[in-house]
């Protein structure tokens, strides 16, 4: 039998079910009503707890792709110091980020859609239930039993079936939430470990590398400065006078070093 | 006659594109019969687009229950085989 039909007959059969159990019709009015304000106020929290999980989830987007930049930052830098392994190695780990990222930018859309979702599903069930409370009043009004009868079968169908569809969009923008929530966590935990966000704290160990090069650059510089102010002879060889302390003679001494660590360089590469 | 897409509200439609319907809904069966997601997938979306297509939202403040009960635009087959299975969607 066709789905549509199924599906009309599977809801009507509930909301005569949920008639037949009642007695009185002015109860069933009353009764009816009650659950209908519950189940607004169960939508609208619906509605507060996806938009909460929706900017849990746009603050995640928002720290990893912060940590993306400084992993591009951290590759160009290591990249014009001639480090092409270490750019290589932050450009690797800025990949799985934007993976991760798009990854959240889908659970995002995802919640989005479910909030808005719910929030015209809360419209519409309050304009019905406005409505419901309406007709209830001009029912109990009404002078004949049986006439009120088929007035109240009337009305609680069409709210029933609402109730009834409202009912199921909540489920399931609940079993969405949940899931999203799940991975959400993890991403927390992964964030709050130190391990995406750390700068310039020990696990950052990029930036402490690009730090050490940039340190020891710095303090070749400062090397070849001082060498300059003294501009004599003597101090050269007191400073090269450590290591290779036989061909050191004035400024060489910098350069030296430097080719010394290139051949390392290569090998990494290899 | 009225027709409801479940989780979008309800839409007036006119008898005459009733055929159609029943047609888009038939292909809707068969592919739920054979079990292909995608395949139900294309027909769940050719008939709720039918429906948006020739019917006219009913305001929200009506209380007519509907003829026709269409599954959410995101449904999967698994979920609407719960719903016509017969425990059904809604209990009690």
């Amino acid at each position: 039998m066709s789905v549509m039909k199924r599906l009309s007959m599977i809801f009507r059969a509930k909301a005569d079910k949920a008639l037949d159990k009642m007695e009185d019709p002015r109860e069933t009015l009353d009764y009816s009503y009650q659950r209908q304000l519950e189940l607004l106020q169960k939508v609208r929290r619906g509605v507060a707890d996806v938009a909460t999980s929706r900017k849990r989830v746009e603050l995640q987007i928002q720290q990893l792709e912060q940590q993306s930049t400084k992993l591009e930052g951290q590759g160009r830098q290591a990249l014009g110091a001639g480090r092409e392994d270490l750019a290589r190695e932050a450009l690797t780990r800025r990949s799985g980020l934007q993976n991760q990222i798009a990854d959240l930018r889908t659970q995002y859309e995802s919640l989005q859609g479910e909030e808005e979702k719910l929030t015209l599903a809360s419209q519409r069930l309050q304009a019905k239930v406005d409505s419901f409370r309406t007709k209830k009043e001009t029912i109990k009004a009404t002078y004949t039993a049986a006439e009120a009868q088929t007035r109240i079968n009337e009305a609680f169908s069409g709210i029933s079936e609402e109730m009834g569809d409202v009912g199921m969009a909540i489920q399931r923008a609940e079993d969405k939430t949940a899931t999203m929530q799940a991975r959400a966590g993890a991403i927390d935990d992964l964030l709050a470990s130190g391990a995406l966000d750390d700068v310039s704290g020990p696990r950052d160990d990029i930036q402490a590398e690009l730090d050490r090069m940039g340190g020891g650059a710095d303090v070749e510089l400062e090397l070849q400065r001082l060498k300059g102010e003294i501009g004599g002879a003597e101090a050269p060889k007191q400073i090269g006078g450590q290591p290779s302390a036989g061909q050191a003679d004035t400024p060489p001494a910098a350069p030296q070093q430097q080719p010394s660590a290139q051949p390392q360089q290569g090998e990494e590469l290899r | 006659m009225i027709a409801r897409i479940m989780g979008e509200g309800q839409f007036e439609i006119d008898a005459g594109a009733l055929d159609d319907l029943n047609s888009l809904d038939a292909s809707l069966e068969s592919a739920i019969g054979t079990g292909e997601e995608d395949a139900f997938r294309t027909a769940l979306h050719a008939l709720l687009d039918r429906v948006r297509e020739v019917g006219s939202p009913l305001s929200a403040d009506s209380l007519e229950p509907s003829d026709l009960i269409l599954p959410p635009t995101d449904a999967s087959m698994d979920e609407v085989r719960e719903m016509l299975g017969d425990q059904g969607l809604i209990p009690g």
